[in-house]
């Protein structure tokens, strides 16, 4: 707010602080150093920069250890001296030792879940996206966006240390369920590696809370004139469901953490009763393992969720612009995203059927989980309605929201069996729930983070990304996944179980040795891939093809009014106006039609 | 001056802010209390004693919301003198809260209760989780107060600004019904 505005009274002071926000872009010409530009930018779109190249920091790391593991589940037998040079004895003799194997499999599981497709994700399109489509000179406060970056880089910070600690980061799996989780002398993992997971997950979890208030806030309360809730593109209605999701979860698990950080360092007994480690009986008594579960999934599902959702707000947005037709049943894919957004908070025990839980109380979450079929069901219907016989151009983000779209249909099918209390007696914990939420979460969000980095690429650096390294990108990315991630279902069907270093002891799963070293394998060009993407995304930044035109994909949202390298602000003149929703394609034998173009006289309703 | 209007009607962005921020907050509180009702239900759970010293934090940070509210009334009528006394009233009060649920606390482990280590019982350990929980939470609105108050005191340039303390204001009093309804919650769910 500016100091102007504070000197007059209470209800004056209001008006002005929304105008002083207005005027912000006109005169935004005072100098800005390094630091203040590039570091404790409180610009959306440098901290969406910022958030995305964080985020493809701990893509590379997290991708690195499947890696590695998948060398130690596709070759068991080998050994790989250079191993034990890098990570010494947590690689005894070139071989992954166990417990370095499943604080591989823990890391990869957090980093990739929350760091990369949570923070790096939301944090990047949010920031970007939100001010530039509802057409807002920034956040409604840049410093508590600032602060999310930075939390965010704390946390990132202290999960990076606990890789160096001498017992090891946390490993208990990304879901850190105690008593394992609880207990340092249960195993190396759980001794201070635990307590910097936790510590670093509080702080991811403030940093998440803070942008997503902000993000609610923003598209709340700074619309452009015109803008009406029904005429924002679905991105932005994606985002703020996710936000609400976020905010609305995140606390839950705190609370289950910091209850477990209690047990952890204070003795107390939330989670623990009964325990016998090594020979030794623990005092802890009348606790519940259960209760933790039910904390942590009751954030662990809507976040699944958070991770999804903005991919699908970006697909559908994508899909629209590139097939040159309006989206398909815009007010259904609002409707089916709250619905999901409903949902989520219903479901979470479907992760827990097989602990115990009433199976009478099970066949309503069994019901509750199987009705998010019906939106997800909506959504594809209306993303292939959408791109039917639309006049498509193949462009990278074209492909990506393509690929997504039929990752999201084969994981959702597998998460129906999944949905099933009694197939789940099965299902559970073997490679089949693997598959599941790799498809369907993984490498579907991905696809949606990849498309909207090739969609906004030229908004963000004013230059494109190379389109051939973009091809080879897509189809072996898409190839490649599919491969890797396919052949799961069969050995998890058959029964074998997630979370094992190696099963070459088990007779049973001896036929699945030729398949997992297949899987290795496509693990390794996958990755190769990627890297490649990495490169492409650097290089163009500075040497990429600059842009030329202000709207090169012949888009109908506000970002594309902005300059091709908007400065603080976005708009160097007043915010535009908008006069109708942003899928307006194909239409009256225009191609498409902007938002802030006026509805003309004798124009046809959509 | 359509837009003006339009804009006039509409609750400040940091104060909506605020308003999502004490949602988050309450599924917080929500998520533990829901986890004690789940934990009562279960073997070992012992019924809890709650000292009499956590009646008087209640009744001060009851009293706590009053002066803040006074203190608002005091501003937004230019009356700095007063303004200023029941801002620093309201952050003592908040410390008084504080501090009486610390005694409270001793006061539960000189009766012999461990609320924490071995023998403790999960029943008292929630009381303190949840009590501090909500304990650090004053204490941000403390600090709040003490900041908005100092700024007020020290400033060169004269500052009528209620939206500051608004806020401020809506937060205390979320944190003293969130009290009441822990209280309450622990009063009766002993
Ligand atoms: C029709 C829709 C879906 C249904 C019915 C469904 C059902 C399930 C069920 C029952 C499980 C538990 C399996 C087990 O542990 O035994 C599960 C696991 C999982 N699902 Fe889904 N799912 C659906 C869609 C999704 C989507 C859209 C996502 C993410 C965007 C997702 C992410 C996950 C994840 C991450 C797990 C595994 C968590 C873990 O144990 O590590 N699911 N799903
Ligand atoms: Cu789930």
């Amino acid at each position: 707010m500016s100091s102007e505005a504070i000197k007059h009274g209470h209800a004056v002071a209001e008006v002005h602080s929304h105008d002083a926000h207005d005027s912000h872009g006109h005169d935004h010409h005072h100098e800005e150093s390094f630091l203040t530009k590039y570091i404790f930018s409180t610009d959306h779109k440098m901290i969406g920069k910022q958030f995305l190249i964080t985020g493809i920091i701990w893509a590379i790391i997290g991708g690195l250890f499947s890696v590695l593991f998948r060398l130690q589940l596709g070759y068991p037998e080998m050994s790989f001296p250079f191993l034990e040079d890098l990570f010494g004895k947590w690689a005894a003799g070139g071989r992954i030792s166990n417990d370095f194997y499943y604080a591989l499999v823990t890391m990869h599981g957090t980093i990739l879940v929350f760091f990369v497709l949570t923070a790096g994700l939301s944090g990047t399109f949010a920031n970007i996206l939100i001010p530039l489509q509802v057409g807002a000179r920034d956040m409604a406060s840049g410093f508590l966006n600032m602060l999310s970056y930075w939390f965010f880089f704390l946390a990132s910070v202290v999960m990076f240390a606990s890789l160096f600690i001498q017992t090891g980061p946390a490993s208990g799996g990304w879901t850190i369920y105690p008593p394992l989780s609880a207990l340092g002398q249960a195993s190396e993992g759980s001794k201070l590696g635990m307590d910097f997971w936790l510590i670093s997950m509080a702080l991811f979890i403030v940093s998440s809370l803070l942008g997503g208030l902000n993000y609610i806030s923003t598209i709340l309360n700074l619309r452009t004139k015109g803008m009406s809730m029904t005429r924002l593109p679905l991105t932005i209605w994606a985002i703020f469901f996710t936000a609400v999701l976020g905010v609305l979860s995140f606390p839950v698990l705190l609370s289950g953490a910091v209850l477990l950080l209690f047990d952890r360092n204070l003795g107390t007994s939330f989670y623990l009763s009964d325990i016998v480690v090594k020979g030794e009986i623990l005092p802890n008594e009348g606790g519940s393992a259960i209760l933790f579960q039910h904390l942590f999934w009751f954030l662990g599902h809507p976040e699944v969720y958070i991770i999804l959702l903005p991919a699908m707000g970006m697909v559908s947005e994508i899909l629209s612009v590139n097939s040159r037709k309006p989206i398909f049943g815009y007010l259904a894919m609002v409707g089916s995203l709250f619905a999901i957004c409903i949902l989520a908070f219903l479901v979470w025990a479907h992760h827990m059927f097989v602990t115990g839980l009433n199976p009478f109380l099970g066949a309503f979450f069994v019901l509750l989980t199987l009705l998010i079929a019906v939106p997800s069901a909506i959504k594809v219907f209306n993303w292939l309605t959408t791109i039917w016989r639309g006049n498509i151009r193949f462009t990278p983000a074209m492909l990506f929201a393509i690929g997504f779209v039929s990752l999201f249909i084969s994981g959702g099918l597998t998460g129906i069996f999944l949905g099933n209390s009694t197939l789940d007696i099965h299902l559970h914990d073997t490679y089949f729930v693997v598959a599941h939420f790799h498809i369907v979460m993984g490498v579907a969000s991905f696809f949606g983070m990849f498309a909207g980095v090739y969609h906004w690429f030229p908004k963000m650096y004013g230059r494109y990304l190379n389109n051939t390294m973009a091809y080879i990108h897509f189809w072996v990315t898409l190839v490649g996944s599919y491969l890797i991630f396919w052949p799961m279902h069969y050995s998890g069907l058959a029964g074998m179980p997630r979370r094992y270093t190696d099963w070459s002891n088990w007779q049973s799963f001896n036929q699945f040795a030729d398949m997992n070293r297949f899987i290795s394998t496509v693990a390794m060009v996958v990755f190769a891939v990627q890297l490649l993407f990495v490169f492409n995304f650097f290089y163009s930044i500075f040497k990429g093809r600059k842009v030329k035109s202000q709207n090169p994909w012949g888009a109908n949202t506000l970002e594309w009014t902005t300059p091709i390298n908007p400065g603080h602000g976005n708009w160097p003149g007043d915010i535009p106006e908008v006069h109708r929703w942003a899928y307006d394609y194909g239409k009256d034998g225009r191609e498409f039609i902007p938002q802030t173009e006026a509805v003309g006289e004798h124009e046809s309703k959509h | 001056m359509q837009a003006m209007s339009e804009q006039k009607r509409k609750i400040h962005p940091h104060k909506f802010t605020l308003w999502v921020a004490m949602g988050s907050i309450l599924m917080m509180f929500a998520g533990l209390t829901s986890a004690y009702i789940v934990k009562r239900s279960q073997a070992s759970w012992m019924m809890l004693e709650i000292p009499m010293v956590f009646w008087y934090s209640t009744v001060t940070i009851v009293v706590s919301s009053l002066t803040v509210h006074l203190a608002l009334k005091a501003i937004r009528a230019r009356e700095m003198v007063a303004y200023r006394r029941w801002m620093v009233t309201t952050a003592a009060l908040g410390a008084l809260f504080l501090l009486l649920q610390v005694v409270g606390f001793n006061a539960l482990g000189e009766n012999g209760i461990r609320l924490v280590g071995a023998g403790s019982n999960a029943s008292y350990s929630f009381l303190l989780a949840i009590s501090g929980l909500h304990g650090l939470h004053v204490l941000g609105g403390v600090i709040a107060l003490m900041v908005i108050a100092i700024k007020a005191v020290s400033t060169t340039s004269r500052t009528y600004s209620s939206l500051p303390l608004e806020i401020a204001a809506t937060y205390w009093h979320f944190v003293d019904a969130l009290w009441i309804y822990l209280f309450i919650f622990f009063n009766w769910m002993k």
